[in-house]
């Protein structure tokens, strides 16, 4: 065991935990922020994703020793409001059904906006194919992103 | 207007003063954190001082705001929106002012709280409106007493009570404290669907700002004071049992609790038609952190043993039946050549019209062609859990499951007490399709928490979640067509099986339309666990059924559209048989639809198209899907699709759930698949199973329903089965090779 100092969400919050332990484990089970979601435990399903800085990583693979002082955003944390744009979009297309996966995908599309504010089709598919939805939404997931590309603010 | 009486049980509109000012009393409130975001934003905005509760379904604020339980449990097909839209159109409120909260399991109360066949807005569609209708009625009568007029005389709109020539008007909080004090009407009025306000107009999910925050709403979620979390290791393989465990290694690592053995059933118990288990026997883990846990069970040292046979009776849906479990270790090779087998063979006949021997016999021309699918696995993103606190000889559970009340009886035989000291609350299922219906892992937890004395969650890795059983059974099926001369069809015959159940459906089209017509079935005993999985059978048997057809269609020299026109216009006029259990007029109404929606032409040579249609659930489906070959990978460009499900009460949900139905069929006809070597499923995780993602999904999807006035029926199914056909019809016209077994593609490239 270890004692962690995390910057998550703007907040830093201490932990004491094996090393090892996956950041998706830590969020869950010890900061109690379970909008980050385990799916597969082998970032084949991207339901964990969350930032490390402005980058969409899947938590379930980031020990919570590689993160320093890294920033960590979590669904929680994306907006204050849950405003951001895509989260935004995500309510005016209706996208989720069981809305499991949907935090995952929600945060590798402002990833993606953030560093391409407006993606092509292709570069829509090719960020977010590491993100399963089991229920079928891509088509809604991908009018979302357009949507909130096409919004101020990104 | 419709009259109806009140038949809900009256023990659903007992009015409980005691319960007037504090709203429900649900016992306990594990969901505490898991209140949706809109009850937040309320509680801020306008929480009312007191609440009156007029039945099971609803009760009113003093300032008019209206709280509405939504009795099934919601995976995803978006009940939590379209129930309380059924409730709040016939109570006439403004959706506005209109909180959802999710019912816990009480069946006195709610009735059969079944998530599952398709059947939850049908099977709620009048007694949900009845409940609003009643409590609206009641509003009425208690404006009419409180002003001394005629309460025939009392509109109820939007919320607001009013009578006309006294110029009076009051909100339904403000009548509400007297209408929960009187007499339930004995008969209630419903709405005409010309008159519908709110239903039929699409609603936004009510839970969506919840899910884009991140906000706790799932099983996996749960989070109690001293909670543990607990893990289960269950045999490696299908014909394998527990023998012994040596937890000390596993015990001796960080965090870790206890290593106990739990066993799901008691000596004798007699089964429901739910309580599939392959693996009754467990080992369980627990400890303080899921990570904790995860590592210590990695050091578990269990001995397994193989199985007996067995025969057991259990209590399903059609009454009691016998199964027979074989011991030995299965393989995907050795059911191939055993369902191949009997394929060859006669099976048992569940139909026969006319002669079909004899037309056979006469035939000018045989068609005949097999078609297969593999088991698959559900793989919902959320994988299996539960919360279970048992203390003494009473229950907390938490379970994200489809069919509460039938895992019950179970639950109170295993852990040794009366089911009336079961509380079961009903968090949101990160998807089901069929795999929650069997709460095994309920039981499990239940279980676990007696032996450790102490709240628990059970969670299922990945890994424990796909290789656990209850999959969608592995399917053959042959067809075989007989022409005459004149190339006209004169005889069909379909022959069905699987392991271990046939996916036969002997009265459904074309039978009824064609004069020789015969099905038969067989099945394969197995000891690998296998349920419903969305649109059971009829998942298989569509594909099958839709690509024969086409192959009849193309033989024949007839479009693929106007050729089951053909045979429904006979089904319809002069059908063969009395037990031909679908609509012909319906049937023919989705193809006709889509025909038109998709701009259908005969003999297109710009478009590689397939058709398809099928009836289930009670509902019509039908898609046109546009398929072409680019780097020698198939890619959906469109797909069409058309659907009766008579009233659409949240038309844009059900779009939605019409366009994952569509995604879901892709991507099992392209890539669905679990095998087995010596019992041992091959695939254990997301690396090895491959599941559609966003770049193999359609590139458009375009849903149309048909409109009529019809009682609702199945939507979460029906559009699932035909995907299979069309699929593999668009696939021919693309490849020229007809595909027969799924999956469809398989050289797989996974990608992570």
């Amino acid at each position: 065991m270890a004692i962690f100092n995390l910057n998550i969400n703007g907040e830093t919050k201490e932990v004491d935990v094996d090393p090892a332990t996956p950041m998706l484990w830590v969020l869950r089970d010890h900061i109690k922020l379970v909008g980050t979601k385990y799916g597969c435990g082998i970032a084949q399903c991207g339901a964990c994703t969350v930032h490390l800085g402005d980058n969409a990583v899947r938590s379930c693979q980031l020990p919570v020793s590689a993160v320093g002082e890294q920033k960590i955003t979590t669904i929680e944390g994306l907006s204050e409001h849950g405003d951001h744009p895509v989260q935004k979009a995500w309510l005016e297309i209706d996208v989720p059904q069981c809305g499991y996966c949907q935090a995952g995908q929600i945060m590798s599309a402002s990833a993606l906006l953030k560093r391409n504010p407006n993606p092509s089709d292709e570069e829509i598919e090719s960020a977010m194919n590491g993100n399963i939805c089991r229920c079928g939404t891509y088509t809604r997931i991908k009018k979302a992103i357009k949507t909130a590309a096409s919004s101020e603010n990104v | 207007m419709t009259k109806l009486k009140t038949h809900m049980g009256r023990r659903a509109f007992i009015k409980n003063t005691s319960l007037a000012s504090g709203g429900l009393v649900l016992g306990f409130s594990i969901l505490n954190s898991c209140k949706s975001e809109q009850a937040k934003e309320m509680a801020v905005r306008e929480m009312p001082k007191e609440w009156f509760e007029m039945n099971s379904y609803l009760k009113i604020g003093d300032n008019g705001v209206v709280t509405i339980y939504t009795p099934n449990p919601e995976f995803g097909q978006n009940i939590r929106t379209s129930m309380p839209m059924l409730v709040a159109e016939e109570l006439d409120v403004d959706w506005k002012n209109v909180l959802v909260e999710q019912a816990p399991y009480h069946a006195d109360k709610y009735g059969f709280q079944f998530t599952g066949g398709s059947r939850g807005i049908s099977a709620r569609w009048e007694p949900l409106r009845m409940a609003g209708a009643t409590a609206r009625q009641m509003l009425i009568a208690a404006a009419a007493e409180t002003w001394q007029v005629p309460k025939e005389e009392v509109t109820a709109e939007a919320g607001v009570l009013q009578h006309a020539a006294t110029k009076k008007s009051a909100g339904y909080g403000e009548m509400a404290s007297v209408a929960a004090t009187l007499t339930v009407p004995e008969e209630v009025q419903l709405k005409e669907v010309k008159d519908f306000k709110l239903v039929s107009r699409s609603q936004k999910n009510v839970d969506a700002k919840s899910i884009v925050t991140g906000r706790p709403l799932f099983g996996m979620d749960i989070q109690e004071e001293g909670m543990l979390i607990a893990m289960i290791e269950h045999p490696p393989a299908f014909g394998l049992t527990l023998k012994s465990v040596d937890g000390e290694a596993a015990k001796a690592m960080p965090g870790i609790k206890d290593v106990v053995t739990i066993k799901s059933f008691k000596d004798g118990y007699e089964k429901g038609g739910f309580d599939t288990n392959a693996f009754p026997e467990l080992v369980a883990i627990v400890g303080n952190s899921t990570w904790e846990v995860m590592q210590a069970k990695k050091k578990l040292k269990v001995e397994w043993q193989p199985i007996t046979a067995y025969s057991e009776t259990i209590a399903g849906f059609g009454g009691k039946q016998t199964i027979n479990i074989p011991a030995g270790l299965e393989s995907t090779t050795t059911h191939k050549s055993k369902m191949e087998a009997l394929a060859a063979k006669p099976g048992k006949v569940v139909r026969k019209d006319g002669n079909p021997e004899v037309a056979f016999k006469n035939a000018t021309k045989i068609l005949e062609r097999s078609y297969s699918a593999p088991f698959l696995a559900h793989n919902n993103m959320e994988p299996l859990n539960a919360f279970a606190h048992v203390a003494g000889d009473k229950a907390k559970i938490a379970a994200p499951i489809q069919i509460p009340s039938f895992i019950i009886p179970t639950i109170a035989s295993s852990l040794g007490i009366p089911k009336e000291n079961i509380e079961m609350d009903l968090p949101r299922m990160g998807g089901g399709f069929g795999r929650k219906a069997y709460a095994h892992f309920v039981v499990e937890a239940a279980l676990i928490s007696q032996k450790v004395n102490a709240p628990i969650k059970l969670v299922y890795s990945r890994e424990d979640d796909m290789t656990n059983g209850i999959y969608r059974p592995t399917y053959h099926a042959t067809y075989r067509a007989a022409f005459d001369e004149n190339n006209n069809l004169t005889a069909l015959h379909v022959k069905a099986g699987g392991v271990p159940e046939s996916p036969l459906f002997a009265n459904r089209f074309p039978a009824g339309a064609i004069d020789n017509y015969m099905a038969e079935e067989w099945t394969i005993d197995s000891n690998i666990s296998i349920g419903a999985f969305r649109a059971p059978r009829s998942n298989f048997m569509a594909g099958a059924e839709q690509a024969f057809l086409d192959e009849v269609a193309e033989t024949m020299g007839k479009d693929a559209i106007q050729f089951r026109l053909d045979l429904l216009k006979r089904a319809k006029e002069n059908p063969v048989g009395e037990r031909n259990d679908y609509d012909a007029d319906r049937y023919a109404g989705v193809l006709e639809l889509v025909r038109e929606k998709s701009a259908w032409k005969e003999n297109d040579a710009t478009k590689h198209r397939g058709v398809s249609a099928y009836f289930c659930h009670n509902s019509y489906a039908a898609h046109v899907l546009d398929l072409k070959m680019e780097n020698g990978k198939p890619v959906v460009e469109k797909v069409v699709c058309a659907i009766d499900c008579g009233v659409v009460v949240n038309p844009d949900a059900a779009t939605n759930m019409a366009e994952g139905a569509i995604t879901d069929g892709i991507g099992n006809a392209f890539y669905g698949e679990l095998t087995f070597q010596d019992g041992v499923p091959q695939k254990n995780n997301f690396h090895q199973y491959q599941m559609i993602r966003m770049k193999e999904a359609p590139k458009e999807i375009d849903v149309h329903f048909v409109q009529n006035k019809i009682d609702p029926t199945g939507m979460g199914e029906p559009p699932f089965p035909p995907v299979f056909g069309a699929v593999a019809n668009a696939l021919y016209k693309a490849t020229g090779q007809r595909h027969y077994s799924q999956p469809f593609i398989t050289k797989k490239e996974v990608v992570g």
